[in-house]
């Protein structure tokens, strides 16, 4: 079987080597986050079971825990006006919880559009389709800055009234039309025109939890990539390619660990190597075979 | 560069590597932020013409005005969630309310005016502001009774709804009395909207009998007319000033009212007598 055609399915090796849950184990922790996120929001209005209230951008969860996503926060601020303190203290929580544990934790286990751009992505890989151009990784860090800015020049948040993000959060947890809209935008995108578009690219939400988690604990270490047979199953599958080289294959850097704060901590790449190459850790953990 | 040949290299002129590895990554750069900048621009589009609200929708009480909403408003719907209700509804995307943002339709689901406000204490950013403890300072629209041609108690029915209905009634609406013309011995109770006193919970426009309600919630800009500042109303400044400011005025007497007050130019017609009244309905 050639190359090309074993990128199609990447992971192939390691569901027959380790069994199909054991492949699939972080896909399938992350599936049952992401849900079990949406649910605290969803028992209220479902069952009348109310744990967090709000919706992503905002919460109160078990009438005590304050919680604000901090992008939306900044983005308040950048419109000129200073949220109250339980924003504040909320938004608090939040960049002290995404700054320890993993910046981007948010984009693969928490945030419902990752379950659209892998389904996204991986109908792209399966129909081996190579169409379209993907901007340019950076391209997110200006979305970035120009949200903010469109925000002070116009006083308002802006960015909320198209940000995909938010309005499948809000349109999912309140039942709200538009969510169908997103869905269809984003996959269409990722799908069509560029590969891991929206979150790998464009996604300023995405920058920011980058940012945030810049110097964060939780980090994937190639410390077995001695075994490395060059399969490139990680590469198919990682959202995030390029983070993975430096680690793996020591390009500019000793560590074996994945550093670059554009690394989800999604898992897949541990999970679809059947070499067991790849394993979570902290940043301090510079074992490494090789 | 040009006075060192040994930079370019043979078969490619004027080009090194070096120049041209600058040129893509200026390439990248400028085609990220034109990207971005545009993506952004676009996103602001909308926004300009659609930050006035639909008149008839209403924001919650202690809303901040405008554009200061939709700085401070995060789009959580917690306001939503709180208001025991079902008043409040997060507006969808692409309607004629900014997205994710709170409001209610009068017609639809008044507001109930709860005394502790839980919209208000939900609302972590301060959209809604915490300083509104009492919720008769909430100013979420002014009632305006709009259409005075089908008003029941206009037409000189005694319907009253909006003025029973009202959780400020006597005072945010209040019933004036008016002599019936048509009928000629009927009185025509005129609701009377005052806004010194209404809140704009729309209780009034849910409740109103008619197929179309005669009686709206307006935002306050909308309803509300402005005297010009220079504008003095001369009975206030008579009270203010504790007699007239111009001193006591000469009584010129008026042939044929010599027998009556000064200022009283009612022209009384004699009744006719027996049991005619004369009414005609």
């Amino acid at each position: 079987m050639s190359a090309r055609r074993e990128s199609l399915r990447p992971g192939r090796e390691a569901v027959r080597d380790k069994g199909w849950l054991a492949a699939s184990r972080y896909l399938v922790l992350r599936r049952l986050s992401q849900l079990t996120v949406l649910l605290l929001f969803l028992s209220g209005p479902w069952f009348g079971l109310w744990i967090a209230k709000g919706n992503l951008a905002s919460s109160l969860t078990l009438d005590v825990l304050p919680l604000t996503d901090p992008y939306l926060f900044v983005q308040s601020l950048a419109a000129g006006f200073m949220p109250a303190s339980s924003a504040l203290i909320g938004a608090a929580i939040v960049i002290a919880f995404y700054a320890l544990f993993g910046g981007r934790i948010y984009c693969a286990w928490v945030c419902p559009v990752n379950v659209v751009t892998d389904a996204a992505a991986w109908l792209r890989r399966r129909l081996g389709l190579k169409s379209g151009r993907a901007p340019d990784g950076n391209t997110r860090y200006w979305v970035l800055a120009g949200s903010l800015i469109a925000a002070a020049l116009s006083g308002t948040v802006v960015w909320e009234w198209v940000n995909p993000v938010t309005i499948l959060q809000r349109s999912l947890i309140f039942g709200l039309s538009g969510s169908l809209a997103a869905v269809v935008a984003i996959f269409a995108y990722d799908l069509l025109v560029a590969s891991r578009g929206w979150c790998g690219h464009l996604c300023p939400m995405g920058a920011f939890y980058g940012l945030l988690g810049q110097k964060s604990l939780i980090r994937i270490t190639a410390d077995q990539r001695g075994r490395c047979d060059d399969c490139m199953d990680c590469f198919a599958v990682c959202p995030e390619p390029q983070v993975i080289r430096p680690a793996l294959k020591k390009a500019g850097q000793d560590s074996p660990l994945i550093l670059d704060p554009d690394c989800t901590n999604c898992g897949r790449c541990i999970d679809v190597c059947n070499k067991h190459v790849f394993h979570f850790t902290h940043r301090f953990d510079q074992r490494s075979d090789s | 560069m040009s006075t060192n040949p040994t930079a370019k290299p043979e078969g490619n002129p004027g080009v090194s590597p070096a120049s041209v590895a600058r040129r893509k990554f200026l390439n990248g750069i400028a085609a990220a932020a034109g990207g971005g900048a545009l993506l952004t621009l676009a996103s602001w589009l909308p926004v300009r013409p659609a930050s006035a609200n639909p008149a008839q929708a209403l924001r919650p009480p202690g809303a901040l005005a405008g554009e200061a909403f939709l700085s401070a408003c995060i789009r959580c719907g917690l306001c939503v969630r709180d208001c025991p209700y079902d008043t409040l509804v997060l507006a969808p995307v692409g309607g004629e309310v900014a997205g994710g943002t709170p409001y209610f339709k009068a017609r639809a689901v008044p507001c109930e005016m709860c005394d502790d406000i839980p919209c208000v204490k939900a609302c972590p950013t301060g959209a809604l502001n915490p300083k509104l403890t009492d919720i008769h300072e909430a100013r979420m629209g002014l009632a305006v009774l709009s259409d005075q041609e089908t008003c029941l108690n206009f037409l000189g029915l005694r319907c009253d709804v909006c003025y029973r209905v009202c959780p400020v009634i006597d005072r945010a609406i209040t019933l004036e009395s008016l002599h019936n013309p048509r009928s000629d011995r009927h009185a025509l109770l005129l609701p009377t909207v005052h806004s010194d006193h209404c809140t704009g919970c729309g209780k009034c426009e849910a409740a109103c009998v008619l197929p179309e309600a005669a009686i709206k919630v307006m935002p306050v800009k909308l309803a509300k007319g402005a005297l010009p500042d220079h504008y003095r109303k001369g009975w206030e400044e008579k009270q203010k000033h504790g007699g007239s400011l111009i001193g006591e005025q000469v009584e010129m007497p008026v042939r044929g009212l010599e027998e009556k007050a000064y200022g009283d130019v009612r022209v009384e017609t004699p009744a006719p007598s027996g049991m005619n009244s004369g009414w005609k309905p």
